[in-house]
């Protein structure tokens, strides 16, 4: 292929792959940003989301569409709410100890790893999209006649990809409006920024503490459903999605939800582009360091607040 | 299953052992006591315990579930005829969890705690690799079902054998000839960025070469990628027969993705079922696959031809015509791999039988009467079809599978011959002492 | 050191020399393994439990010593003693650039850089899969497991040669913390600020701690490649960083007897679950997260804090 075409494609795979990764790492952000827990547990939630919507879809199965956008609402909310019994189970008991709750989050990591297993199978299972058609692209020559239309050869993509780069999009911007404009928004950033002053005005610190971690969890929830017709549910996809998510988290500066969907979007799109140039391992390994480089020279993060 | 995996409470201490052997009662401690080994010659009634290190958890899970329903119906087959020797035989089932470190424990657990008369197990080659060294070093035959090259190419050591199914060099080797003829001289590869990927593109390329084809794209895909699009485009256009194989939980994506880069118009596509094992050839998206090939270990859906050994190998695991669960058509087997476990079960028994097994002292007798093996034919114990064995080398030599896909199902197009499959020795285990 | 923690590093070293002699070969065969997994822990703890510097990429620094001895041995015709040698040099050379680069940050990004450099590490070795065969890794033949005649594969040996090895760094960091170095490490992990204004160069300790973290990881790989035969691409996965802390938060971070304790623990754990159940993954599960409830500080931290207070 082309280096045009290929770039292209490149760029458009990484979008794709930015768009979930962005979405849960939204989730970790609240999690890590408001409650300061690092949630090792986050890429199982990921993981529960995408098994959850398998089991709606599969259980349903008039049309695809129908499954899909059951799951789609149902998932969220049943992930949601086991993150909200694990909180008031464990987490809160820890009082939210930053060493405690690793080592309890890798203890329900197991738990649900283990119960998946032993409840859904280890087979990766498909989910039917609800709508997938193959896009051939377009792509613009310029030769010695002027201007010239072509199909180049394998430059596609598929409806279905692009759909869930608008989702993650307007769900990112709901959210957005959600944490600015609504109360619970207000309380949410209130107890981020201070929480002894937030208790001293009398917000209910543990329950938003469990309303965040559920939030978080249906975030990455959410990204696994759009994900799942893509990639199937198997009960050990939590890893990468947290390995990244958390990276996102991080580079994009703790605590700033803009700096998560900037450094997402940037990890996603890295991992696409950096592929064209080199070796599919190589380009890995160059991706990976390029992580470490940036917060070597920028500790706090793209758009973190300097200490 | 929980019947073959309960565990006895063994004495775990150094001087009960001793307490119980200095009495006279040399059973159980037989194995750790050489010099009172002679009491235990008598026909005993114990059962052969076979230590089943198992993918139970990890990225092999998916495989280690089916290779414990076939071999807990081999198992099961072998008692109702009566067992080995005359003695019931035990599956002791422990999980490896997919990993090095805790599978050369699983097996030193065999060796030494379990009192294990042989261990056998598993897939993964890394398992493989980080386990041998312990079997040898405890002195317990350790008989694997992993097709990878380790055993055959010397790495191992005597007491590592892998009587039941093929090795990957052999596999790939033997394909080269049918996509040469039949596909296209001008091949792109595509394979994991890991040693058995690595084994592909090496014996494959140099064998396509040798019969007048070249790879002219290799492109390795790093381990734990979800999302593959983005590398398709370095397949050369030129291309004129695309070989894939893939290995763990996001092959379907791999396949999908594939067919939604070429459309329809895509070049012969020859690929391992590795890339599509325990995945259902008819799951959405796969339709582009209408028309190209795979190879199996053995054919997943039931041929025209299907042998009455095949038939009664099929029922006796839980496997119907279309290779899917007979309980759950939505759980595939991993049907081209898993007959690997009952066929050397009963290499296992019949190895027993002609050494006149009676205990861990036998142990060398055992692996002897193993390696003087060679011709193994189609029977119901070997249901796969007929084998040589290479006691040399510790390896076994079979006819490989070529389907091609028709109406969504995998139709036999082509079945080499196991010359076909044979590469010069790489080693000689023989001339290692016990 | 005082009188007492001196009787108790003896004691405990004792406990491990005798169990040889009382337990089963199969228990001896664990022990030796958990010896020398409790190194890499008690490097570990030294820049966890110590130094409160939270790494997520030791998985590197063990597989660097790991390769750093069998590369040598596999393709250059080392023999063991020369090959641990480079196993050292390796990871105190790598330790040292990571330190270097890593130091620049700390708290969540240390975690990130480290954790990115440990991916990368483990990249390399699939990368470089012609000298290492990748994820399939490869054979330290018996034959190159002798040192003067002495046949490492045997268990009575192995068992030894990991005893000598944990004793080795467990003696190390435990002089070490009594030393003021150490006990300058303890007070950057309390406070790092005001270390720095009793003008004590944070940085240096750090580093040094890092290197000598490392070096002491690698040893534990070159350990467990030389006493077990084989090395592999899986040692340096995210998994194997992840590991070490949860050993020495199990057994009580900042203690020197936790890290063996908790890699003791941990490798029972799944042993024992896995003979009750076939699910064993969910007893650990809900076994680590009980001992979070019940036991925060770890075993050997509870310890320290219900029974005895002076436990170094």
């Amino acid at each position: 292929m082309d280096f045009g075409p290929h770039l292209f494609l490149a760029i458009l795979e990484g979008a794709v792959t930015a768009a979930v990764i962005s979405l849960t790492a939204v989730g970790l952000s609240l999690v890590f940003g408001i409650m300061r827990v690092v949630n090792v547990a986050h890429g199982e939630f990921f993981m529960l989301g995408a098994v959850v919507a398998w089991w709606i879809a599969t259980s349903i199965g008039i049309h695809p569409a129908l499954g899909f956008t059951a799951a789609l609402i149902i998932a969220p909310i049943a992930v949601g709410a086991i993150a909200a019994l694990s909180d008031r189970l464990v987490l809160s008991r820890l009082e939210y100890d930053p060493e405690r709750t690793i080592v309890a989050t890798i203890g329900l990591l197991y738990v649900f790893q283990q119960a998946t297993l032993m409840t859904f199978g280890p087979d990766a299972r498909p989910v039917e999209p609800p709508f997938n058609h193959r896009l051939a692209i377009p792509w613009i020559e310029i030769s010695e006649s002027g201007l010239n239309l072509t199909w180049p050869w394998g430059l596609a993509t598929t409806s279905y990809k692009l759909f869930v780069i608008g989702a993650a999009c307007i769900i990112v911007a709901a959210l957005w409006v959600f944490l600015q404009r609504t109360r619970f928004g207000l309380i949410m950033r209130a107890t981020q920024l201070d929480r002894e002053m937030a208790t001293a005005f009398g917000i209910p610190v543990r329950r938003v503490y469990s309303v965040v971690f559920a939030l978080g969890a249906a975030l990455a929830a959410l990204g696994a459903v759009l994900i799942v017709p893509v990639q199937q549910a198997h009960y050990l996809m939590g890893g990468d999605p947290l390995l990244l998510s958390f990276i996102a988290v991080i580079i994009g500066g703790l605590g700033s939800l803009p700096g998560t969907i900037l450094a997402g979007v940037i990890i996603g799109m890295s991992d696409g582009i950096i592929s064209v140039f080199f070796s599919p391992t190589l380009a890995k390994i160059l991706a990976t360091l390029l992580v470490a480089l940036v917060l070597i020279f920028r500790p706090q993060g793209l758009l973190g607040r300097a200490p | 299953m929980s019947q073959f995996t309960k565990n006895y409470v063994l004495p775990t201490r150094r001087n009960a052992l001793k307490l119980l052997s200095g009495g006279g009662l040399a059973l159980a401690a037989s194995s750790t006591m050489p010099g009172v080994t002679r009491f235990a010659q008598a026909q005993s009634s114990e059962p052969i315990r076979i230590g089943f290190q198992i993918h139970r958890t990890g990225i092999g899970a998916a495989y280690g579930r089916w290779y414990d329903r076939t071999t807990q119906a081999a198992v099961k087959r072998m008692n109702d005829a009566g067992g080995i020797n005359g003695r019931m035989v035990e599956i002791i089932a422990e999980d490896d969890g997919t990993d090095p470190k805790r599978g050369a424990e699983v097996v030193e657990k065999f060796a030494t705690q379990q009192q294990c008369d042989v261990a056998f197990g598993t897939l993964f080659s890394h398992v493989v690799i980080g386990s041998a060294p312990r079997a040898g070093e405890l002195k317990i035959p350790y008989f694997v079902v992993s097709e990878g090259h380790h055993v055959a190419s010397g790495i191992l050591n005597r007491y590592t054998l892998q009587p039941g199914i093929t090795d990957v060099k052999s596999q790939v080797e033997a394909m080269a000839p049918f996509v040469s003829t039949n596909l296209g001289k001008k091949v792109a590869m595509i394979y994991p960025d890991f040693a058995f990927g690595h084994d592909h593109r090496d014996y494959f390329t140099a064998a396509l070469a040798k019969n007048g084809g070249e790879v002219i794209a290799q492109i390795a895909i790093p381990p734990t990628e979800t999302s593959f699009t983005k590398y398709f485009p370095k397949i050369p256009q030129q291309t004129e027969v695309l070989y894939h194989v893939m290995v763990g939980p996001a092959v379907l994506t791999f396949v999908k993705e594939l067919g939604e880069f070429f459309g329809s118009n895509h070049p012969e596509i020859f690929g391992f079922i590795d890339s599509l094992e325990a995945v259902d050839i008819q799951s959405p998206g796969l339709e582009f696959l209408e028309g190209t090939y795979f190879w199996e270990g053995n054919p997943r859906y039931v041929q025209n031809n299907q042998t009455s050994h095949d038939k009664m190998y099929r029922t006796a695991v839980g496997v119907d015509e279309s290779g899917a669960s007979v309980s759950d058509s939505r759980d595939i087997s991993t049907y081209a791999h898993m007959f690997g476990c009952w066929e050397t079960l009963n290499i296992i028994k019949a190895g027993m039988e002609m050494s006149d097994y009676q205990g861990p002292q036998h142990r060398s007798r055992l692996i002897e009467a193993v390696e003087d093996m060679t011709d193994i034919p189609l029977s119901d114990d070997h249901p796969q079809g007929a084998k040589i064995f290479n006691g040399k080398t510790h390896q076994v030599f079979g006819h490989q599978y070529i389907s091609k896909v028709e109406n969504g199902r995998m139709v036999l197009a082509h079945t080499t011959s196991i010359e076909d499959t044979f590469y010069p020795d790489e080693t000689d285990y023989t001339t290692q002492p016990f | 050191m005082t009188v007492r923690e001196g009787l108790l590093h003896f004691v405990l070293l004792g406990i491990l020399v005798l169990l040889f002699f009382v337990v089963s070969d199969y228990h001896d065969g664990n022990w030796a393994r958990i010896m020398v997994l409790a190194v890499y822990a008690v490097g570990y703890n030294l820049l966890f439990g110590y130094t409160g510097l939270l790494s997520l990429g030791h998985a590197l620094f063990f597989a660097t010593g790991m390769y750093g001895l069998a590369l040598p041995i596999q393709h250059l015709g080392f023999a063991p003693v020369p090959a641990f040698l480079s196993a050292l040099v390796c990871a105190a050379v790598v330790s040292s650039a990571v330190g270097f680069l890593a130091l620049r940050t700390s708290g969540v990004a240390f975690m990130i850089v480290t954790l990115m450099f440990a991916q990368a590490g483990f990249l390399l070795s699939l990368y470089a899969g012609r000298y290492t065969r990748g994820d399939e890794g490869f054979v330290i033949p018996q034959s190159a497991r002798i040192i003067a005649g002495i046949d490492f594969s045997d268990p009575t040996i192995r068992y030894f040669a990991a005893f000598f090895v944990f004793a080795a760094a467990y003696l190390l960091i435990a002089w070490l913390i009594r030393t003021p170095f150490g006990k300058c490490l303890v007070a950057i992990r309390e406070n790092e600020d005001r270390a720095r204004m009793l003008g004590y160069d944070v940085h240096f300790h750090k580093l040094v701690a890092v290197i000598l973290s490392g070096t002491v990881s690698g040893a534990a790989g070159a350990a467990y490649a030389f006493l077990f035969g084989y090395a592999g691409a899986t040692f340096a996965s995210v998994q194997y960083s992840i590991l070490p802390l949860l050993w020495v938060l199990l057994g009580g971070a900042g203690t020197t007897i936790g890290p063996l304790i908790g890699t003791a623990f941990a490798f029972y754990l799944i042993d024992f679950s896995s003979d009750l159940t076939t699910a064993h993954l969910l007893v650990v599960g809900l076994a680590i997260v009980l001992l979070t409830l019940f036991a925060p500080l770890g075993l050997a931290g509870e310890v320290r804090k219900r029974i005895v207070g002076w436990l170094p």
